[in-house]
């Protein structure tokens, strides 16, 4: 192991084409041995880079494999981090946000210890009073009391680079670093950047510094202790011992820095200046935006202005000397820019980091300054928020003010506290020979991945510099991509969105009436339309704003049929290719034989593990594009006379109209700050407003046929199919088209019925097709639902569904709640959500939406139930006409448990208050309604209708009650109705991170209800494998499938004895699904209900994720089961096992999905194995639950059916 | 007591060879196979279909889930490389080859011309000592003449056989309007054997579920009689081997195939049913039976019955209800 230093300047790099994300897991792969590792966006690719690189078997720099591992947290991946380097590993982690909060604990540690180790941090917004999965710099300001190095990179290159100089610094240094760059903008921008070689981390990295960190180790041969306990005597003392490490720290980095320099050739400084010699304002600021302060101010300088820019590298430790030393001495005016908030702080920390410098530096007379420059700081790009050059102006333009704003806003309007300076939205530095393309497409389409190839073509087949950016709309159905693409001759220093775009692609003709996909566009610019119209057609359908922009701006048209052309090659609905094709024949970045070359080269390299068949209909379709790509002449003026529809219907809430309807249409960045609740708190009911329309085809009811089991409504992850049972004289105005027929049963004889989809919300996911038992006497093809295309009837459908709406609601205190047919005459508190099209989970939300939404609150644990549940614009829980219906809130990933514990807790104590308070107040409320308060039995929704009528007695009777008591009871008095507490999550939160918080709260014997929707993977984050993941299924971070068994967390519960225990898969048994909720909910005391979800990571038709559900339940691989504790008290065998003994073997459920037989195609030997061991899981899992449903007499119970 | 016979240019020890089926899934099972007795043995057919469906199916549950979410770029890991379609069989192939005394007969799926017959060439190279081409073909197009089905047929024998210099054997069905016609083309097109008869899977009706279901039905003895016909009709006629192939189950059922003028039996259902034992516990009674009946040899009794043996050769030819009105005269 000798690596001489040598000078490899001359060498040629690799050039590749990769985002920040894979730049810091490309060096920290290369440098570390252990790796922890936990998932959290935007940092989890690091991760994910790590452990596939370590599946494939690739080595680091010491020609060993890194050991991957996943932990439960991001707490635990610190721990172990801690643990690894205490004992003289190299080793790393990835985090983010709320995650790098976890650790922070162990950070302190690590510090403390003068522990060598780099942390890569894709730096994202923590939660406030909402969450945000974008960039800014609040968790790493967070971390700054811990004692470690930071240092900022600001573009993709600078991660790679700056990844290696920690690395090498932390080594000579002993004081950690935290290397960070920004969300999203730096971790998911796709750049062409030079990579490091070999040879560069071998003349890095000192090899006798890593001998002196492995001889610190933790050793039994020189036993030493650390982490002692110390008192008032001895710690201060002791902890002022590691000064000289933090006083020396800055200049290793500089000296690491300078050596990076020799070596590879870019110079980097603690704090880099750039901009005039003789500048009289500069702006400071780290991370991204400070490509965007440079790129402004070498433009403006070129206009003779005299400012200038301190990128700061080295933020921890703060190095003042080298700081003042960065500034020209003829500067009068700073403004600091911060990319956090510090409420109720005197300043942002790096503004104050600046002030301090400054001022003690010039009373130290230490400064080159005549007069103390006037500083100014200011907050800017929260949660990736643009920052742009025209804000950027903006700061300078301040500046200029006699008295320019100090803890100011930038980039928003701020019409509250009025901190936010103006800027010129039109001021651009975009140089000419850029071109600039902005992508509208679908997540399924295909379009995202095509740009990155495109990128990746420009990027290593042209001598242009390429840079892409990608963003989603918040929906995990009919997603829509919008792709950002810059390339020109210059290396591109650009880290925010494109305004003024010179090519614009609409892949998707429906987003024409959603949203101005034009508005970007300059004079003369090229629009490529996605059309099914041809080009002699195509004008007169298109809406007159986009008319009107082609014609003002002379703009040119293409259309391709790429449907057309993606039907024929049997690309189905992907058009990615067809459109990529377009894209270079247009843009002549290539000539066009050589695109084409290099389309089917990237082609082969994305597909060609995947099948010649895949790769030859791509082939295909890139052959069959060029011939239907027409340019069409566009006329003189625009003759349409369609409009873009309103985002919201004019009938909506005025909240909904003036904040929600303005974040749908795409211009949330326009509301000022006084449109916004100030805590976080937003009404519900709202996604109804948004009519999505995202379905091709919808179900269509064939009342006939319909046996009315209610099946379809049960099953529906969107709440867009529905069925009221009614009194026919409701329907004297029903729509022409709206349908009914007699209802079936006893209870409701007489009655009317009907099955109503929701034409304009439906997903078009197919699923209550498949689970709809009725068949047509005379052609069993047709159901009673089947699918139809949604336009032809779209408007009457919508006019049938707000009918259907107005139809009363089924009176609760008669529908049978115990049945599947009865739960569904309970209106959906649920709807709409932005779910996947046919989700696993939402039917169960839904459920308890409808079973006791008027009275629940829920804890909702970060993951898909939280972003489907809680992003914005709008919010699917909803309310029933009395204005009940869920309370909603969501804490973190970790704690949702205990959140909902607490939640309990105030609802217990608050109903003892209220009975205490009504005992005391009976003589004035009367004796009769105090007994029937107290003495309420609640038990069914007669019962809670009741106690609801006896409850507006007494408010009606306190409220002629001037005294404390009774004013204290009234604000307190909603509690004497049975509450119900529901803590949902997935798996990540109930197996892993917030396990320990599951169990506890499983022990304190409280009335909560526990949902887990276990997909068996950490869905939202992209299918991390959970505890919960089986044997033999791949899941990132186990890419070889994993070799260890699903945790029993159901087994685990049970063992408490008082926990009530469900196992359920509403496709396998729909019945027992809604048995077990009502139990659940009943039961006084902790319940868990384990809901088996089919998930998009499972890679499943999702069509059928209710018959997956049924072979999962019959293989045995689900078992179905209530365990409830009551029974027992009765005598009886609390454990009853719902479903039959396997009938099929385990592969009739695996074959079904990608999860398992991916392994199939990737390790074949190993699949072989670990599913001969699942099956065994199967049988040792059923022989055990088989043993518990024996009761004492040896019976086994009855199942439900 | 000689058993042995010839198949493919092949000599086999004895006439008991199995056909494709789930029993040749593994190396293991093909031994047992072995060690039962068996003369040679047919892997498991490479469907062309789910060669194609496997590759599209992986993209498309890979591709559809890939870049449509801010928080999940994809939902699975990506491997070095797939294991695709013929990658595994070829595998086992190999390793059947290796591993087993006897011949292995590779068998390659499917119905359309083109790249997919370079498989044939990759099941030679991975050592396959012949190939059975199974042609799964269901005409229901009304356009698609009997001529142009059978010239497709052809055709493809055609181009496997430009791709390997193993013998090819043709599996076909009898749904020809002049089966005779047909075989005669086969045989003269190159073909080393053809076996008779492929079993479709035969939709069923599910009458609770109302669906359609493609279930497997194991063939009993009675499924000799279509193949045992048509053996006897063609021996000596083709150059082409002859293998039987549905509803041996017995030492009889083998017999009579030999008899007609088969040079194999091959057996599937029965092995499924009784395990691979069934082969020796067959062979013993075959054994038992020409001694007892004092034959010497396998090819002694080979076409002894065929129709040009038989001296009603008009036998082979009626149709069943000409037998009824006879009997009823």
């Amino acid at each position: 192991m000798s690596f001489p230093s040598q000078n490899t300047k001359d060498v040629t790099r690799p050039k590749v084409t990769i985002d920040g994300n894979e730049a810091a897991a490309f060096v920290a792969h290369k440098l570390n041995e252990v790796i922890a590792i936990y998932p959290i966006t935007p940092s989890s690719n690091m991760g994910e880079w790590a452990d596939e690189w370590s599946a494939l078997g690739r080595k680091n720099l010491w020609g060993t494999i890194p050991l991957v591992i996943e932990m439960q947290s991001e707490g635990g991946a610190a721990g172990a981090v801690h643990g690894a380097l205490q004992t003289g590993a190299l080793s790393t982690t990835f985090t983010a946000s709320q995650g790098l909060l976890l650790m922070i604990p162990n950070m302190f540690k690590i510090a403390g210890e003068l522990t060598s180790t780099v942390f890569h941090i894709a730096a994202r917004c923590v939660a406030t009073h909402a969450l945000s999965i974008f960039g800014d710099h609040s968790d790493v300001m967070a971390a700054r009391p811990t004692g470690w190095g930071m240092l900022a990179s600001n573009s993709v290159q600078e991660v790679m680079d700056f990844a290696l100089i920690a690395h090498a610094a932390t080594l000579e240094a002993r004081v950690p670093f935290l290397h960070f760059f920004d969300g999203f903008r730096t971790s998911h921008e796709v750049m062409k950047i030079e990579q490091l070689t070999d040879d560069d981390f071998k003349a890095m990295i000192d090899e006798k510094l890593i001998f002196a960190h492995r001889a610190r180790a933790l050793s039994p041969e020189r036993p030493v202790m650390r982490g002692s306990a110390q008192n008032p005597d001895v710690f201060f003392q002791a902890r002022e011992t590691v000064n000289p490490y933090y006083k020396a720290c800055p200049e290793i980095v500089q000296k690491t820095m300078d050596k990076f320099a020799s070596i590879v050739g870019r110079q980097y400084k603690l704090f880099d200046y750039a901009g005039a010699p003789d500048a009289e304002k500069i702006v400071i600021i780290m991370g991204s935006g400070a490509e965007t302060v440079e790129d402004t101010v070498d433009f403006l300088v070129g206009r003779g202005e005299k400012i200038g820019v301190i990128k700061v590298r080295l933020f921890r430790p703060f190095s003042v000397e080298h700081f003042i030393r960065a500034i020209p001495a003829t500067v009068k005016t700073i403004a600091v820019l911060d990319r956090t908030k510090e409420p109720g702080a005197s300043g942002e920390p790096l503004y104050q980091d600046v002030v301090t410098s400054i001022t003690e530096s010039f009373i130290n007379g230490e400064t080159p300054f005549r007069s103390l420059p006037r500083i100014i700081g200011g907050r800017y790009g929260l949660s990736s928020k643009e920052f742009t050059p025209a804000m950027v102006k903006g700061v300078f333009d301040e500046m200029k003010k006699d008295r320019p704003k100090n803890h100011f806003t930038l980039g928003i309007l701020d019409d509250v506290s009025n901190t936010s300076i103006d800027y010129d939205p039109s001021f651009t530095i975009e140089a000419d020979d850029v071109v600039r393309a902005i992508f509208f497409g679908l997540g399924a389409d295909g379009t995202v991945g095509a740009n990155k190839n495109s990128i990746k073509i420009i990027g290593e087949d042209t001598d242009n510099f390429a840079q892409g950016y990608f963003f989603y709309d918040s929906k995990k159905s009919g997603t829509t991509t919008t792709s950002y693409l810059r390339f020109g001759p210059r290396p591109i220093r650009a880290p925010y969105l494109i305004d003024r775009a010179n090519f614009i692609a609409c892949h998707q003709w429906f987003f024409l009436e959603k949203f101005d996909v034009l508005k970007s566009a300059v004079p003369g610019s090229v629009f490529l339309l996605n059309s099914i119209y041809g080009p002699n057609d195509v004008w007169e359908k298109l809406p007159r704003h986009i008319q009107q922009q082609l014609v003002d701006k002379k703009m040119k048209l293409f259309v391709i049929d790429g449907y057309k052309v993606a039907q024929q090659t049997g690309m189905g609905s992907r058009v990615n290719t067809i459109m990529q094709t377009c894209f270079f024949a247009i843009s002549g970045v290539l000539p066009r034989e050589e695109a084409i070359e290099a389309i089917k080269n990237s082609i082969k390299k994305t597909y060609g593990r995947k099948g010649e068949a895949v790769v030859q209909k791509n082939f295909e379709a890139v052959d069959q594009t060029l011939r239907n790509l027409f340019e069409v002449t566009v006329p003189e003026s625009a003759t349409s006379t369609m409009e873009l529809p309103p985002p919201v219907a004019d009938i909506a809430p005025d909240f909904v109209r003036e904040v929600t309807a303005k974040i749908i249409a795409g211009d949330g960045d326009a509301l000022p700050v006084s449109a916004f609740p100030i805590d976080g708190t937003f009404p519900t009911a709202t996604a109804m407003w948004e009519k999505r329309n995202i379905a091709l085809d919808i179900p269509v009811w064939e009342s006939p046929i319909c046996i009315q089991c209610n099946k379809c409504a049960l099953v529906c992850p969107h709440a867009a199919i529905r069925v009221k049972v009614y009194d026919p004289k409701h329907l004297e105005h029903a729509p022409a088209t709206f349908k009914s027929m007699d209802y079936k049963g006893a209870e409701y004889k007489g009655m009317k019925y009907t099955v109503q989809v929701a034409p304009e919300d439906c997903t078009g996911c197919e699923l209550c097709v498949e689970v709809c038992p009725a068949k047509s006497k005379s052609e069993v093809k047709v159901k009673a639902i089947n699918m139809r295309p949604q336009p032809p009837i779209r408007d009457a459908e919508s006019e049938n569904f707000d009918f259907f709406l107005k139809l009363p609601e089924a009176d609760r205190t008669t529908v049978n709640a115990e049945t599947v047919k009865g739960s569904q005459f309970f209106q959906p508190l649920f709807e709409f959500s932005g779910a996947c099209s046919g989700c696993g989970e939402t039917p169960y939300v839904k459920l308890v939406s409808q079973l006791f939404g008027d009275r629940t609150i829920v804890a909702n644990a970060t993951g898909c139930s939280s972003i489907y549940g809680g992003n914005l614009p709008t919010t699917p829980w909803t309310q029933n006409s009395d204005g009940r219906g869920p309370a909603w809130s969501n804490s973190l990933f970790e704690d949702n448990a205990e959140f909902g514990l607490g939640m309990r807790l105030t609802v217990d104590k608050h109903t003892e208050m209220a009975r205490e308070l009504v005992q005391r107040l009976s003589t004035e409320i009367g004796g009769e309604l105090t007994k029937g308060i107290l003495e309420a039995d609640q038990s069914d929704e007669a019962g809670i209708y009741e106690q609801r009528e006896r409850l507006l007695a007494l408010k009606e009777k306190l409220e002629g009650l001037d005294t404390s008591e009774a004013r204290q009871l009234l604000a307190i008095a909603d509690n004497l109705v049975k509450r119900s507490i529901w803590i949902m999550g997935g798996d990540g939160w109930a197996y892993d991170i917030g396990f320990g918080g599951l169990d506890h709260v499983l022990a304190s014997g409280r009335n909560v209800n526990i949902l887990v929707l276990d997909t068996e993977v950490y869905s939202n984050t992209g299918g991390q494998m959970s505890k919960s993941t089986p044997r033999a299924a791949i899941a990132k971070f186990a890419a070889a499938g994993k070799p260890t068994g699903k945790k029993d967390l159901g087994l685990i519960a049970m063992t408490y004895g008082d926990v009530y225990v469900a196992r359920v898969a509403m496709g396998a048994n729909d019945a027992q699904t809604v048995r077990a909720f009502l139990e659940a909910e009943a039961y006084e005391g902790p319940s868990l209900i384990i809901a088996y979800s089919h998930c998009i990571a499972h890679g499943i038709d999702m069509a059928k994720g209710m018959s997956n559900q049924k072979i999962a339940v019959e293989t045995g691989y689900w078992p179905l089961f209530r365990y409830n504790p009551k029974q027992e008290k009765e005598g009886k065998n609390p454990f009853k096992l719902d479903s039959k003994a396997p009938k099929l073997p385990l592969k009739d459920f695996t074959s079904l999905e990608v999860r398992f037989n991916m392994l199939d195609k990737s390790y074949p030997e190993r699949a072989k194995e670990l599913s001969r061991l699942a099956q065994e899981d199967v049988t040792t899992r059923w022989a055990v639950y088989e043993n518990l449903a024996k009761s004492s007499n040896g019976e086994e119970k009855k199942t439900v059916a | 007591m000689d058993l042995s016979t010839r198949y493919l240019g092949l000599t086999l020890k004895n006439p008991i060879v199995p056909s494709a089926g789930p029993l040749s899934h593994s190396l293991d099972s093909m031994k047992r196979l072995e060690d039962a007795g068996a003369a040679a043995v047919v892997m498991y057919s490479l469907f062309e279909e789910q060669i194609e469906h496997e590759a599209a199916a992986l993209e498309h549950y890979i591709e559809r889930t890939s870049e449509v979410h801010a928080e999940a770029a994809s939902y699975f890991p990506e491997p070095a490389e797939y294991n695709l379609g013929p990658d595994q069989y070829l595998e086992l192939l190999g390793q059947a080859r290796r591993s087993l005394e006897i011949p292995v007969i590779a068998s390659l799926n499917g119905v359309s011309s083109g790249g997919w017959m370079s498989y044939a060439r990759r099941m030679e190279e991975a050592g396959a000592h012949a190939i059975e081409l199974n042609v799964y073909f269901i005409p229901t197009d009304p356009k698609l003449t009997s001529q142009e089905v059978e010239d497709h047929v052809v055709n493809l024998l055609h181009e496997v056989k430009n791709e390997v210099k193993v013998p090819v054997a043709m599996k076909l069905s009898p749904f020809f309007s002049s089966f005779a016609h047909v075989a005669t083309r086969l045989d003269r097109a190159g073909a080393n054997g053809l076996v008779l008869f492929n079993r479709f899977y035969q939709p069923d009706l599910d009458l609770d579920e109302l669906e359609v279901k493609p279930g497997v039905v194991l063939s009993t003895s009675d499924a000799i009689r279509l193949p045992l016909r048509w053996i006897a009709i063609l021996h000596g006629k083709v150059k082409a081997s002859l293998a039987a192939t549905s509803g041996i189950h017995t030492a009889e059922d083998v017999i009579k195939m030999i008899m007609a003028g088969a040079d194999v039996t091959m057996m599937c259902s029965a092995l499924l049913k009784h395990g691979p034992q069934r082969i020796s516990e067959v062979l013993t009674d075959v054994e038992r039976w020409m001694v007892e009946r004092e034959y010497v040899s396998i090819e002694q009794m080979k076409g002894s019955m065929s129709q040009k043996s038989v001296a009603d050769p008009s036998a082979f030819e009626r149709a069943n209800y000409m037998k009824a009105l006879n009997r009823y005269r």
